[in-house]
């Protein structure tokens, strides 16, 4: 399966990554070239084979709902680009 | 002492040959001294380890002492660590200062161990060869013209070098074992759950697995013993007790069935390598243990299986690096979306976007059943494939990789054949199991790696099986010329 230059770019954009236009012809062969590899599974039969998603098998465990964690706000925002006023602060959002 | 092991280490300490601080000084010195050749480490912690080397000298000193009090060891910079940068060996972190320590870290602090730095990897662990860092590339210290193999190569190169007595990694499809092949040292992924992810910066989530690289088997089962255990703040974390991982070191190997792949010694594996590990598996053969020829007939699936599943996973858990809440943030953003793209952009390396872009291409709508639906039916055959071969035989082993280290540079502008470079590695993580590097002998002067593949939850078997290896060679105890023996005024 090949893949165009225009579905990278809407790629690219669920991704949430810029790419430059001078880069895009480079990226476009890096990707078709791993796409190109990884298609070669196509060929495999997989008829009424089970999904592993875990290794091991295993499911979720789940816990209690209880409060088991400290408010540590202030210690994550310390580490932030830029707060005010214990908020994330971010381009405008909403005219 | 920069070359003794870590049980050496642990004597030397309790019998008072030297102190703690002593030791960590003479390390803190050999990488003052001889890291610009390597550049394993991105972070040293002088004045952070020497206090912790006067802390546990000190309870060296009133007898309230923990298994690994005094050890100095390197994290890999992939373990969150109060205090400390965390990069990841990315741009994106490049200001990041956890704010708690990942549960490997504090398990290893709390068993005394001292940390002297945090060593370089390829960016979010992604890479065979070290050089997807943002710190730059890592050297072998073999010879600096090669890799050191990755994503673990910092580590793998620290240990090899006399830099460290051992090391964390992680390994999400070969970063531990890879790179221990490449450098000549012991390196251990166990079964997947057995160490606990908390505070691991994910990569792929249903694959990544933390674990020891160090000089010998034993060293490896003495770190296990700490690293491993439930961490009830990790959900895919093992709920099943931890055995003691040097108990069985000695045990012999008679009757020991170890099966030997026919897919592992086929076309692609360099023939120096392979006689190489005919050599070693003779020794185990002589040792009691029994050769015998299995198939694991759905190998050429796993490097398109795994380079599905990896890429979506990591597309996923890379989504958090937002711009947002911490890690890097491009200037004066325009708008919501420009701050997104144009963070991602300058933060993430060409390897990391690529394997983004790759696995939001086969999570996207229209190719989720083709691809990552696809990938998951593949992996369990593949996994099948080693549950048949395990009611034959009680170990697989192989070659950890196809031929020694490669050149920097060989393959660092062709993604696709440096993913051909796992294709030893890649199934292990696929199915869960416990795999370990051995050092088996050297090719021109370069390290080669015998793989040792176990059942789930077998890591004694797999530390036996490596530990009596070791007892009758002399390969893990090599150590390149490029490191010298002595630093200026050290104390070794």
């Amino acid at each position: 399966m090949s893949i165009e230059q225009d579905e990278i770019e809407k790629i690219a954009a669920l991704a949430r990554i810029r790419i430059e236009d001078d880069q895009m012809a480079d990226v476009t062969a890096r990707i078709t070239d791993i796409l190109a590899m990884v298609d070669t599974l196509q060929a495999a039969d997989t008829r009424d084979v089970k999904p592993m998603a875990n290794p091991l098998d295993a499911v979720q465990r789940l816990r209690a709902d209880e409060v088991t964690e400290t408010n540590r706000r202030e210690e994550f925002q310390a580490i932030a680009p830029a707060v005010e006023n214990g908020l994330y602060l971010v381009p405008k959002v909403i005219e | 002492m920069h070359n003794h092991t870590v049980a050496q280490l642990m004597r030397g300490l309790q019998e008072k040959q030297f102190s703690s601080v002593e030791l960590t000084q003479c390390l803190l010195q050999r990488i003052a001294e001889l890291d610009s050749r390597y550049n394993s480490y991105v972070t040293v912690c002088d004045e952070r380890a020497l206090a912790a080397a006067r802390a546990a000298d000190a309870q060296l000193a009133s007898g309230s002492s923990g298994p690994l009090t005094g050890i100095p060891i390197a994290h890999k910079d992939i373990f969150c660590t109060t205090g400390v940068r965390t990069s990841c060996g990315s741009r994106m972190l490049d200001n990041f200062i956890p704010p708690y320590d990942a549960t490997v870290v504090s398990d290893l602090s709390a068993a005394g161990a001292v940390m002297l730095g945090k060593t370089n990897m390829d960016e979010f662990a992604m890479g065979s060869s070290n050089e997807n860092s943002y710190y730059g590339p890592v050297t072998n210290p073999w010879d600096p013209t090669l890799v050191p193999g990755g994503s673990s190569g910092g580590s793998a190169a620290a240990v090899a070098a006399g830099l460290a007595p051992a090391a964390t990694g992680t390994d999400t499809g070969g970063s531990i074992r890879q790179p221990a092949a490449f450098c000549g040292i012991t390196g251990l992924k166990p079964t997947y759950g057995r160490v606990s992810r908390l505070g691991m910066v994910a990569f792929a989530s249903s694959l990544d697995q933390a674990g020891p690289m160090a000089r010998s088997a034993e060293d490896c089962a003495i770190l296990l013993n700490t690293m491993a255990g439930h961490d009830p703040r990790d959900s895919t974390s093992a709920e099943r007790a931890v055995p003691d991982y040097c108990a069985d070191l000695d045990k012999p190997l008679d009757g020991l069935r170890v099966g030997l792949p026919k897919e592992y010694f086929g076309a692609g594996l360099d023939s120096a390598t392979a006689a190489c590990i005919d050599a070693a598996l003779k020794e185990l053969e002589q040792q009691g243990a029994t050769l015998v020829e299995v198939s694991l007939a759905h190998s050429e699936l796993t490097i398109p299986t795994y380079y599905i599943v990896a890429p979506a996973e990591a597309s996923t858990n890379l989504s958090r690096f937002d711009g947002v809440r911490y890690g890097h943030r491009c200037d004066k953003p325009t708008d919501l979306n420009d701050l997104y793209t144009r963070s991602r952009e300058e933060g993430f390396g060409d390897e990391v976007k690529r394997r983004i872009l790759v696995g939001t291409y086969a999570l996207s709508a229209g190719y989720y059943d083709a691809y990552y639906r696809k990938a998951q039916q593949a992996r369990r055959l593949i996994a099948n494939d080693f549950s048949a071969c395990f009611e034959q035989v009680d170990i697989i082993a192989g070659p950890t990789t196809p031929g020694p280290a490669f050149s920097l540079g060989a393959k660092s502008d062709d993604p696709v054949a440096m993913y051909l470079e796992d294709v030893y590695t890649l199934a292990v993580n696929l199915a869960g199991l416990p795999g370990m590097s051995v050092p088996a002998g050297l090719v021109g002067g370069k390290p080669i790696g015998l793989q040792l593949i176990g059942r789930h939850f077998d890591e004694s078997r797999l530390l036996n099986v490596a530990h009596r290896f070791q007892q009758s060679t002399d390969w893990h105890t090599l150590t390149p010329v490029s490191a010298p023996s002595s630093a200026q005024g050290g104390v070794a």
